[in-house]
């Protein structure tokens, strides 16, 4: 027990600190495509560890698996949703080419 | 472990205001969507503290759901958003 409540004390905040950057980055970050990576990469691993840190917490194998269920559909559909809002700010002409190294959507080459 | 429960919950609300600020600030319909897509991730964390806390999944559900509905919502959103970007 002493073991999983380290684990706990450990992850929980961890894992809150990396949300606090990712909305850090979500509040500070230029324009659309810099946020859509504050949003989806520390967001996502800031919830796998407070999942971990929770996990460490139950009782019974049961009660783990929705948690493990919630992660695994957390790194299933932030790349989804990246994508998705990153092609329609593209396609709306919301992404400012200076801010862009390579542009390999440019249809003209 | 009080405290730990405690600390985690308040970054996790710092963060909320954080997002919401940019919420508020938009400029654009996809930057306040992908706001509310971080406010339903940072919900489902906020919930797996409080799963941790009783040391039972019985709020398994809402879990579940709120990162469902958080999905669905946000591609659903910032698909309408860019069929009307077109037609304008």
């Amino acid at each position: 027990m002493i073991l999983a409540d380290v684990l706990t004390a450990v992850l929980l905040p961890a894992g809150a600190v990396f949300s606090v950057l990712g909305a850090l980055g979500m509040a500070r970050f230029p324009d659309l495509l810099t946020r859509l990576h504050a949003a989806t990469k520390p967001q996502t691993i800031g919830l796998l560890l407070v999942l971990v840190g929770a996990a460490a917490q139950m009782e019974s194998v049961a009660d783990v698996t929705p948690l493990v269920l919630v992660g695994i559909f957390q790194l299933m559909t932030s790349p989804v949703i990246a994508q998705t809002v990153g092609a329609t700010a593209y396609r709306a002409g919301e992404v400012h080419p200076a801010f862009l190294v390579i542009d390999e959507s440019d249809e003209r080459g | 472990m009080n405290a730990v429960y405690a600390l985690t919950l308040a970054l996790l609300s710092a963060a909320g205001l954080l997002t919401m600020a940019r919420l508020v600030r938009g400029p654009t319909a996809l930057d306040r969507i992908l706001a509310l897509d971080v406010l339903s991730v940072l919900l489902v964390s906020g919930v797996a503290v409080h799963a941790a806390t009783q040391g039972t999944a019985a709020n398994a559900a809402s879990l579940v759901v709120i990162a469902l509905l958080g999905f669905v919502g946000t591609v659903t959103a910032a698909r309408l958003a860019g069929e009307r970007g077109r037609r304008e």
